[in-house]
């Protein structure tokens, strides 16, 4: 029995891959919470595939793919704030022409570039191929993203709770905003080789979405999500390994049967829990018998 | 224009009145949804702005907030630019019910905390100052034993009651609240009008209050101001609350707005 586990980490490859996984998939995570209370799960996918470009070029001015991946996360994350507010196109609008638009340069660049940029690692990752440099990188990124997360927290849990009230104290919410989408921009390269761009937005949404049905506060979530996901890895990269199967693929179906349970039977949120009491909630507050100015003109319609 | 030529008591002419408006306008494409609106509120008083639904009185509070910008006119907060009056911390913000989302995983005494932000550094940790004035306005709200609740674990008045208690843990000079008395019980109301009261004569603080709702404020205001996208009358609540000069008034909405 322990040999399951001992037997695949005496090959440095899968000590790596063990590694990075966990790292990328808590990093993710954490963000993953804020992002599902932003109502930005959408803003993971488009970051994810808009960074496809940035990577290509990368590779053909020899620059570091980190540094090309950024610029077009943040490129994208600029245009689709730009356009939904320059035009009356709703903000999934802007955003489904945005990363596509992107996503689809990345393809032609591709498709003209002799090189070793393998199209199907960038989609999938390669989280088996994972050099001690890579590991290494992804660490320092992962590390300062949880550092900047986790001491702006409750700034962005105002941001993502009540922002005329952050904007009536003082507190700038576009570069806030505009901090965290950077936070997301950086997250999602730093876990492109573990999970490639496909399955990296699993990991932004659903270890958030998972934690938010079982708890009641917003601390005890950053740590459910990010228990859930290094269980997720750990599960992930060992089933592979035994049942010769997509790592990237068993992280991410790790994490979405976590979901499913939570789904089912989250303490008050889950869907059997619900069904099973519902009790009458105590009658709300009586409205009170006060003269509403409305009925006394007989005005109707509200703004 | 002198002081000594003023009558009255000499703080009259000590600080600047809490919010003065200027020939405010402001609307929407195709909508005008404020005409030229000249508004002064003393400070250390308690004014409800009083309209009907549509009559201006959101943009206007957007307006004094910073969150919609005029087509003409100027706000002056305490003689300051909004912005600089939000960036002082001099101004609090009560929503309205439908503002918040009620599943959001923070407890009411977080909730208020929040309402320190203004108040801390960089990382927004509580101080023991920021921890005694969050408990002292949960006490006066009379919500310290429901403190750990979640914000969507409350009923609609002890709701309003914890955003209350947020605005007066901000400590700030001008409090905004937005339809106070909204979907609140009768307790939760007398309570609301006794806080706004006391908040009025303990801390001088101001208080602006838009509501369509007449009897919430007619024994709480100190001044009334008739809003429909002008400014209909502006005085005391027993000059203004008059059956008479309400039907005057709000008639020609009426036959404007068939």
């Amino acid at each position: 029995m322990w040999e399951l586990l001992t037997q695949p980490m005496e090959f440095p490859f899968m000590q790596h891959a063990l590694a990075a996984a966990i790292i990328s998939s808590v990093v993710c995570a954490l963000l993953s919470c804020w992002l599902v209370l932003m109502g930005w799960s959408l803003m993971g996918e488009a970051v994810a595939h808009s960074i496809l470009p940035g990577i290509v070029l990368a590779q053909i001015f020899g620059l570091p793919m980190a540094l090309g991946a950024f610029v077009f996360g943040m490129l994208a994350v600029l245009l689709i704030g730009g356009i939904s507010g320059g035009s009356t196109l709703k903000h999934d609008t802007s955003i489904g022409v945005v990363f596509t638009s992107l996503f689809a340069l990345g393809l032609v660049l591709i498709s003209r570039t002799p090189s070793e940029t393998h199209l199907t690692h960038i989609l999938f990752g390669n989280v088996l191929g994972i050099s001690q440099q890579d590991l290494l990188q992804t660490a320092g990124l992962g590390l300062a993203t949880v550092a900047v997360l986790l001491a702006l927290r409750r700034s962005f849990v105002l941001l993502a709770f009540d922002k005329v009230h952050a904007h009536t104290i003082g507190i700038s919410s576009g570069a806030l905003s505009i901090l965290l989408l950077a936070l997301l921009a950086l997250t999602t390269v730093t876990s492109l080789q573990t999970l490639g761009i496909l399955l990296v937005v699993a990991m932004l949404v659903v270890p958030g979405a998972t934690a938010l049905l079982l708890c009641r506060r917003f601390g005890q979530m950053l740590a459910v999500a990010a228990t859930s996901a290094a269980i997720s890895a750990l599960i992930g990269v060992y089933a592979s390994y035994w049942l010769d199967i997509s790592t990237g693929g068993s992280i991410v179906l790790a994490q979405s049967g976590q979901f499913a349970l939570a789904y089912l039977f989250a303490p008050v949120k889950g869907m059997i829990p619900r069904l099973r009491q519902r009790r009458q909630r105590p009658a709300s507050d009586r409205v009170s018998p006060t003269r509403p100015i409305d009925t006394l003109l007989d005005v109707k319609d509200p703004i | 224009m002198s002081p000594d030529a003023l009558p009255g008591p000499a703080r009259t002419h000590t600080a600047p009145p809490a919010v003065v408006v200027d020939r405010l306008s402001a609307g929407y494409p195709g909508v005008r949804a404020l005409d030229e609106v000249s508004i002064t509120v003393d400070s250390g008083s308690i004014c409800a702005l009083l309209g009907a639904n549509g009559s201006g009185k959101s943009t206007l509070f957007k307006a004094l907030l910073g969150l919609h910008r005029p087509t003409a006119g100027t706000v002056r907060l305490f003689g300051h630019e909004p912005s600089t009056a939000r960036r002082r911390n001099q101004v609090s913000y009560v929503p309205q019910h439908d503002q918040v989302d009620t599943s959001f995983p923070v407890s009411v005494e977080q909730v208020v905390m929040m309402g320190r932000y203004g108040h801390m550094g960089f990382t927004r940790r509580a101080r023991p100052a920021d921890q005694q004035a969050c408990d002292q306005a949960l006490e006066e709200v009379g919500l310290s034993e429901l403190r750990r609740r979640g914000i969507g674990e409350l009923s609609g008045g002890q709701r309003k009651r914890a955003f209350l208690a947020r605005a007066i843990a901000q400590q700030a000079p001008l409090m905004l609240l937005d339809e106070p008395f909204a979907g609140v019980d009768r307790g939760s109301e007398e309570l609301i009008s006794t806080v706004l009261r006391r908040l009025r004569d303990a801390s001088g603080t101001t208080v602006l209050i838009s509501t369509h709702h007449l009897a919430g404020v007619e024994d709480l205001a100190d001044e009334v101001v008739l809003l429909h996208q002008r400014v209909l009358a502006a005085g005391r609540p027993t000059e203004v609350l008059t059956e008479e000069q309400i039907g005057r008034s709000f008639g020609a909405v009426l036959r404007e707005t068939g």
